[in-house]
Parts: structure tokens; C-alpha cells; sequence
């Protein structure tokens, strides 16, 4: 089957943007929710710390007088949350980046703005999925949000996938694929365990209270906790995670290597 | 217009760490021909199709693609360029029907699936993960991903490397196919014979710089149409041939034991080395007389040293 030049320029072109940034889309989304080690720690994780934490009372908690699982589940949403823009996505885009997938998909008509696109909107994806489903446990746990918060949280996590996909984006341009998923790891477990993510930065000692307050992982659980317990979001985190999400974004655009 | 160039690329110049990869290099590729970038390893070939690309930014020089800058006028170039890496680029944990599949989306009207599948011979190794694949099977996926938009101009950095010869001859069908169709194809390898059986017009490239260029019939005839060559023991002073032979030819040891004598050989010259050799009571194991190869040509104007 041969064809002319004139019979090819008919066809050609290339799909209109919302198509090939929702092509994206579910191709990043469905690379996590099928990967058996992303989906371990994206869901199975969480949700075993959301269990273990509110079941087992191995870990001193000071509620303020909420119960046990209203306090900690905006907290792991929270965990949960940077497990995915962060921790998954540095280490995917990294080795994506080694094997020249990052530049051969922005060579098609896709191009770099709708890769990134389609990374950040594939996050959002699998968050709905994870926010579901630890949602549905801590339900089961007995759970009970308030309901004027949810709209609010809803910001929080946005706000928050912005400054941890920033962040994976910076470091997963700039790092080998194996350091990225060394750092990638354990950043995640430093930030869990004295970032202010699930235990709030008041309750952690010393000088580490005012730098977790700073941190975006500090202030995406802060805003999950207040915005869920109380149904306010606080500004000095909506201030923090912008902050967060300007700097690491000027950086990760200027120092991104895509060789 | 038929005839105006879909690829221009004028003192195209790129350094890493202040050293020039690409070194002041030109380049054309027409519409319906196979223009060939032939060098040895680290001759620059790959950044310059990467400069095409708008993969990279060139510290100097001007590339024009279609008429148009590959990085400021990237959005209306690239529905109309093919790009096949050569390190591949595919996303490893998909299955490889998935990933052609998924490039097609890019695309208004991508060509026929099923039809590209088979031309490719990709239906074995479909449900595979790309993984599992093995090199050529990946080179011929990311072949089918690069010409899936129906591309004007098509990049191919080595093509066929890891290929058995039937991926080979499956591959260099449809780059035919698509020069008949009056697609640009620009190609680099350094597989002479991919050069000479495939290319409308080979241009030889080394340290960054054009060296020759022109179709292999060209190129072939800018060499000494013939030559000798005689295997022997290693070592032999060449001198006293050389004065047999005289002007006009050259005489070299090419590797330990092999001897090639170029230049207008006749059958005087054929006598005059056979005399050399009875005269030092050397036995020659093999002696053949044969045309120039692109090797040759290519070989000589790069040198033939290991590098």
C-alpha cells in the first residue's frame, strides 16, 4: 500500500492536546496502579500504618481530644499523598529519563508540556484511587471527618502534589536513576517519621517542631489534620507548600537534564 | 518544489565541556530520498541527529527541519517527525502492543495498527513486556513507534544494531516504503552496508566534520577504482615493491600478514608482485584483485585506527 505525499499530509497531525494529555494521563496512572512494588507502597503501606497505629497503642499520641483514627487518618492521607507525587514519581521519571523515554515521548506531538501534564494529572489519579481506599478503612475504624473540611483537604492535597512532584521532578533530573532511589526512600521515611506528617510538628522534640512546621511535608499534614478535624485550612501552610512548589519548580525546570 | 530540502542543517556546531563534538558540520536530507550520516563511533553522529531532533540546543549553526526551528517551532514540527533513539527510549514495563498503541494516540490519523504490526513482524513478541524483548525486537518497535504518525521526515540513529538479518531486510523494506513515499529519511549507522544498499547519499562524518559526501557510486569513484590484495607472513619491507610498482600506487601493510596495493592495477601489476614475491621467495596464501568498497573509501578517509 503506497501512498503519496498529498495522501499522507491529509492524515497527518497531530491529536488534539486534551487526547494526548489524557493518553498521558491513564499511561502514568495505570504504570503505578500496575506495578506490584508502587501499588505496596502507595496503598498497602499506608493502610497497614493507618491500622497499626490506630489498633496497636504502642505510640504515645497526644489527640487533643479527638479520637485515635480522626487524628491519624489526615495524617496518613497525608503520608500517602507524598508516597505517590513524590516518592513513586522521582524513582518512575528517573529511569524513564536513563532509558530515553522522557525524550523520545517528547519528540511526538505530545511534547514536554504534555508529558508533564499528563505526570501531574496521572499523580491526581492514583491519589483519588489511594484517598478511596485508605479513606474506606479508616471509615471502617470509625472515622468520621468533618464533612466542611473535605472540600478543603481536597486543596490541601493539590497543593501538596504540586510541591512533592516538584521536588521528584528536580531530583529525579539531576540524580542517577540508582541514587534517586536510594534518596527517594528515604527521604520519605525521614519526612514520616520527623517531617510533621502523621505525628503534627508540635508533638515532635526540640528544635525539630519549628523545622517540621517549615518543611512540605510538615505543612501537607498540618493541612490535612486541621482541614479534616476542624474544617479550616490553614494559611501558614497554603503559604509553606506554595513557597515549596515555586522553589523546587524554578529549580527542576533550569537544572532538569534530559541526557 | 520538489527538490527543496526537508532537512538543512548549516555550521552546525555543539561542545560538551568545552570540547566540539560537532564541529562546524552541514548537512542536507531531500524529501523521497535515504540520506546516510556514516562515521565511526564518537564522530558526533548522534548529537547532530539529536540537534535535528530538538533534543539538543546547538552552540552554534542553524537547523531548519521542514522550514522550521526544531526547538522554537517544536509544537508544529513534531506531528510531521519520526525520532527513533538510539538507546530505544521505549518504557520497559509495558507490553510492547501497549507502548505502539500509545504513541498512536499522539497522532490525529496514526497509520493502520494492525497493518504496521505485521509489516514489522511484531505480532510474536506483541503482549510482551518491551522488558523481555530482545534488541532487535525493541529496535523494531521503536522503528513502527517513529514512523506510526505518518512523519515528512523520519531520524534513525542506527537502525538495524542488534538486528538478525531478516529484522534487517523487514526494516530496510519499509525505510524503501517510505522513501517511495516521498518521506526524508535521515539514518546514521556505521554499517557499510546499510549505507551502500540503503542511501540515496552518504555523507561521512568523523570528529565532527563532513569528510565526503555524496551517492555511493560518487564516493566510490573519488577512490582508486581497484586494488591487490595479498595475504602472506607479517613484516615484509615493502620497499622494493614499491620501486617495482612505481608511481601511482600505494602500497601498505592494512593488517599483520595483509598487504593492499591501490591504484590503477593491470595485469602488469599483478606480474610485477607475483616477480616481487618469487624474487624473495615469499609465498603468497591468497591474492585476490577487487573493486574499492565503501569500506575502503571509509576506512580511508577516517583512518584505521582503533579508537
Amino acid at each position: 500500500m503506497t501512498t503519496t505525499t498529498a495522501d499522507r499530509r491529509a492524515h497527518a497531525g497531530a491529536a488534539p492536546t486534551w487526547r494526548r494529555v489524557l493518553a498521558q494521563t491513564s499511561f502514568e496512572a495505570r504504570a503505578i496502579l500496575r506495578n506490584g512494588e508502587q501499588l505496596l507502597v502507595t496503598v498497602v503501606v499506608p493502610v497497614l500504618v493507618l491500622v497499626g497505629l490506630t489498633r496497636g497503642t504502642f505510640v504515645e499520641l497526644d489527640t487533643g481530644g479527638a479520637s485515635r483514627i480522626d487524628f491519624l487518618a489526615p495524617g496518613v492521607l497525608a503520608l500517602a499523598v507524598m508516597t505517590t507525587s513524590f516518592t513513586s514519581q522521582a524513582i518512575a521519571s528517573s529511569f524513564d529519563r536513563r532509558n530515553g523515554v522522557l525524550r523520545l515521548l517528547s519528540t511526538t506531538p505530545l511534547g514536554r508540556g504534555g508529558l508533564l501534564a499528563g505526570k501531574v494529572l496521572g499523580v491526581l489519579v492514583v491519589e483519588l484511587v489511594q484517598v478511596l481506599v485508605i479513606g474506606a478503612a479508616a471509615v471502617v475504624l470509625g472515622w468520621r471527618p468533618d464533612p466542611a473540611g473535605i472540600p478543603l483537604a481536597a486543596v490541601a492535597v493539590v497543593l501538596g502534589t504540586a510541591a512533592f512532584t516538584s521536588l521528584a521532578m528536580l531530583v529525579a533530573g539531576t540524580l542517577r536513576a540508582e541514587a534517586v532511589l536510594a534518596v527517594a526512600n528515604l527521604a520519605l521515611l525521614v519526612l514520616a517519621v520527623a517531617g510533621g506528617v502523621i505525628v503534627p510538628a508540635s508533638s515532635l522534640p526540640g528544635p525539630l517542631q519549628h523545622v517540621a512546621l517549615l518543611l512540605p511535608s510538615g505543612a501537607l499534614g498540618e493541612a490535612m489534620r486541621e482541614t479534616l478535624l476542624h474544617g479550616v485550612l490553614p494559611p501558614w501552610s497554603v503559604v509553606v507548600l506554595l513557597g515549596w512548589t515555586a522553589a523546587l519548580g524554578w529549580g527542576a525546570g533550569r537544572l532538569f537534564r534530559w541526557h | 518544489m520538489p527538490d527543496s530540502p526537508a532537512l538543512e542543517v548549516r555550521g552546525l556546531v555543539k561542545r560538551y565541556g568545552g570540547r566540539a563534538v560537532v564541529d562546524g558540520l552541514d548537512l542536507a536530507a531531500l524529501p523521497g530520498q535515504v540520506t546516510a550520516v556514516l562515521g565511526p563511533n564518537g564522530a558526533g553522529k548522534t548529537t547532530t541527529i539529536e540537534c535535528c531532533e530538538g533534543l539538543r540546543t546547538p552552540d552554534e549553526g542553524a537547523v531548519r527541519v521542514l522550514g522550521l526551528d526544531p526547538r522554537t517551532q517544536a509544537r508544529e514540527l513534531r506531528p510531521r517527525v519520526g525520532v527513533m533513539l538510539q538507546d530505544g527510549g521505549l518504557p520497559t514495563s509495558i507490553r510492547a502492543a501497549d507502548m505502539l498503541a500509545h504513541v498512536a494516540r499522539m497522532y490525529a490519523d496514526p497509520r493502520d495498527l494492525g497493518e504496521l504490526t505485521e509489516r514489522l513482524g511484531l505480532g510474536s513478541f506483541a503482549r510482551t513486556t518491551v522488558r523481555r524483548l530482545s534488541g532487535g525486537q525493541r529496535q523494531r518497535l521503536a522503528l513502527a513507534a517513529a514512523v506510526v504518525g505518518r512523519p515528512d521526515v523520519v531520524f534513525l540513529d542506527e537502525p538495524s544494531a542488534g538486528m538478525d538479518p531478516q529484522a534487517r531486510l523487514a526494516v530496510w523494506e519499509l525505510v524503501r516504503e517510505l522513501r517511495a513515499e516521498g518521506v526524508a529519511v535521515l539514518l546514521t549507522t556505521h554499517l557499510m552496508d546499510e549505507a551502500e544498499d540503503l542511501a540515496d547519499h552518504v555523507v561521512v562524518v568523523d570528529q565532527g566534520r563532513v569528510l565526503a559526501e555524496g551517492s555511493v557510486a560518487d564516493l566510490l569513484a573519488s577512490a582508486d577504482d581497484r586494488s591487490l590484495r595479498l595475504e602472506t607472513r607479517a613484516g615484509l619491507d615493502l620497499d622494493g615493491l614499491r620501486t617495482a610498482l612505481g608511481d601511482g600506487f600505494a602500497v601498505a601493510e592494512a593488517a599483520p600478514g595483509t598487504y593492499v596495493v591501490s591504484g590503477a592495477v593491470e595485469p602488469a601489476t599483478v606480474a610485477a608482485v607475483t616477480a616481487w614475491l618469487a624474487a624473495g621467495d615469499v609465498l603468497a596464501t591468497r591474492l585476490s584483485v577487487g573493486r574499492s568498497t565503501l569500506e575502503d573509501v571509509f576506512l580511508d578517509l577516517t583512518g584505521r585506527d582503533l579508537r
